[in-house]
């Protein structure tokens, strides 16, 4: 057990700092994901065909193409087009975004696109009687949003959040690829050094699926938040 | 946009897609059994078994795949007694440790999709089986898996398309698929867009024509 104790001799406090990265990039690329899906999800629902092309890419290339692929275009490519923008404003050092960064934004934009097609889904299945009520009553577009729509919608959502949430958690562990010390990228390096694989990957797995049970139970609570008087 | 690039690396890509589809495959074909049978063994009365069908499909689920790999290549292979049995034979290959890893988290994830199917089949349908005066083994055999097949093929669909997805880990265990060999034109050109676009399109191609045909099996197979 000493191998797994907090000090200079053990891997608990390693592991304990790895899970909290992968907690911060998770949260981080739920956030991401969200701001994709409030551009993304109008997009989608309006009536230009352009817009609905542009939103319905986005979501068919993320969903369709690996995540790794993904990961693997921001990470050579991110800090290449960072510099291509710079140089536009005259800008030509060399300039390295942070795995963290990097990371977050390469998962952000996965997760974005499962959470556009969540909030389209729990959109369109609000019955329209409500919206032309909203109408009728001559309430702004924006309330109409923010206190008919939303609070109908969140209840809807949630159930399918709770899955892109545990998605985005599984996909953080791919990151590990660009050198970010989160759960997969310690076990790794744990494992090398001590030469226990099994030991250490037996461990991450059941980190994720402490952290999945938790949240689980979260999302649940949560979710008879938002169900009352149903 | 560089295209010599994107027209050099398409023939290499598209020599690679040949592994993905293999790893896609072969891993599909041992996911179903191993589906079929959780599924089958968490509809069983017993609570030690079906609680143990579940723990399966709730670790495979809970967990990334990417662990589940590694677990299997790197972690398996520190057993000492376990590289003197004959099963070390499959375990040393990459590629057959990827096969294994896909087909257990296929599995789980189908075993829940099958679960699900067999629970919502109308019991009218058993009942008229029953009362037909056919056997509870033909009643399973012949009437609740062909229903619940028919009826989990949409689910099914979905979760061909996340394990072509997953099939991209199998370029962290050294094997050459898509993923592994766009990675490695990027790190020798770094034209990581050009190469993106190449091997998503692939990708991409392959989601159609999965997608395609599960909506032609639903069509056929509609009642």
């Amino acid at each position: 057990m000493e191998i797994l104790s907090f000090g200079k001799t053990g891997w608990g406090d390693e592991l304990f700092y790895a899970t909290l990265m992968t907690l911060a990039v998770s949260i981080m690329a739920m956030l991401i994901g969200f701001f994709f899906s409030l551009i993304f999800t109008p997009l989608k629902l309006s009536n230009n065909k352009f817009l609905n092309f542009i939103a319905n890419s986005y979501t068919t290339v993320i969903r369709g193409v690996p995540e790794l692929l993904v990961i693997y275009l921001f990470f050579f490519g991110g800090s290449g087009a960072i510099m291509y923008v710079a140089s536009i404003f005259g800008y030509f050092e060399y300039i390295e975004i942070n795995a963290f960064i990097t990371g977050s934004f390469a998962i952000g934009i996965i997760s974005g696109a499962y959470s556009t097609e969540v909030f389209r889904g729990a959109i369109q299945s609000i019955d329209k009687g409500q919206f032309e009520a909203g109408k009728v009553l001559g309430i702004q577009k924006h309330i109409q949003f923010f206190k008919i729509i939303m609070p109908q919608m969140l209840r809807l959502a949630i159930p399918n959040l709770s899955n892109v949430w545990q998605i985005t958690l599984k996909d953080t562990s791919l990151i590990s690829v660009t050198g970010l010390v989160e759960i997969m990228r310690q076990s790794y390096i744990a494992a090398g050094s001590t030469r226990d694989p099994l030991l250490f990957y037996s461990i991450a797995a059941l980190i994720y699926l402490i952290l999945t049970f938790l949240s689980m139970k979260l999302i649940n609570r949560l979710e008879i938040k938002y169900s009352r008087g149903f | 946009m560089d295209f010599t690039i994107m027209a050099t690396s398409f023939p290499k890509l598209l020599s690679a897609a040949v592994i993905t589809l293999k790893l896609l495959s072969l891993s599909l074909f041992f996911g179903i059994f191993i589906g079929l049978l959780f599924a089958i063994l968490r509809l069983n009365k017993n609570p030690f078994i079906n609680k143990f069908a579940y723990g399966y499909s709730y670790v495979f689920r809970g967990t990334p795949l990417l662990v589940q790999i590694f677990i299997i290549y790197f972690g398996l292979g520190q057993i000492e007694y376990f590289r003197t049995t004959f099963l070390w034979v499959i375990f040393k290959e990459p590629y057959w440790c990827a096969i294994i890893a896909f087909a257990l988290n296929t599995g789980a994830y189908t075993s829940e999709i099958l679960r699900s199917a067999f629970q919502t089949i109308k019991p009218g349908i058993i009942e008229a089986g029953k009362s037909l005066g056919i056997s509870n083994k033909i009643i399973f055999y012949k009437i609740q898996i062909p229903v619940a097949i028919r009826q989990s093929l949409p689910a099914y669909g979905n979760e061909i398309i996340l394990m072509m997805k997953g099939t991209s880990l199998a370029s962290t265990v050294t094997l050459m698929d898509i993923t592994g060999v766009a990675k490695y034109i990027i790190s020798t050109t770094f034209k990581p867009i050009e190469v993106f676009i190449v091997a998503g399109s692939i990708y991409l191609f392959m989601t159609f024509l999965i997608h395609n045909f599960i909506k032609f099996l639903e069509k056929k197979y509609s009642f």
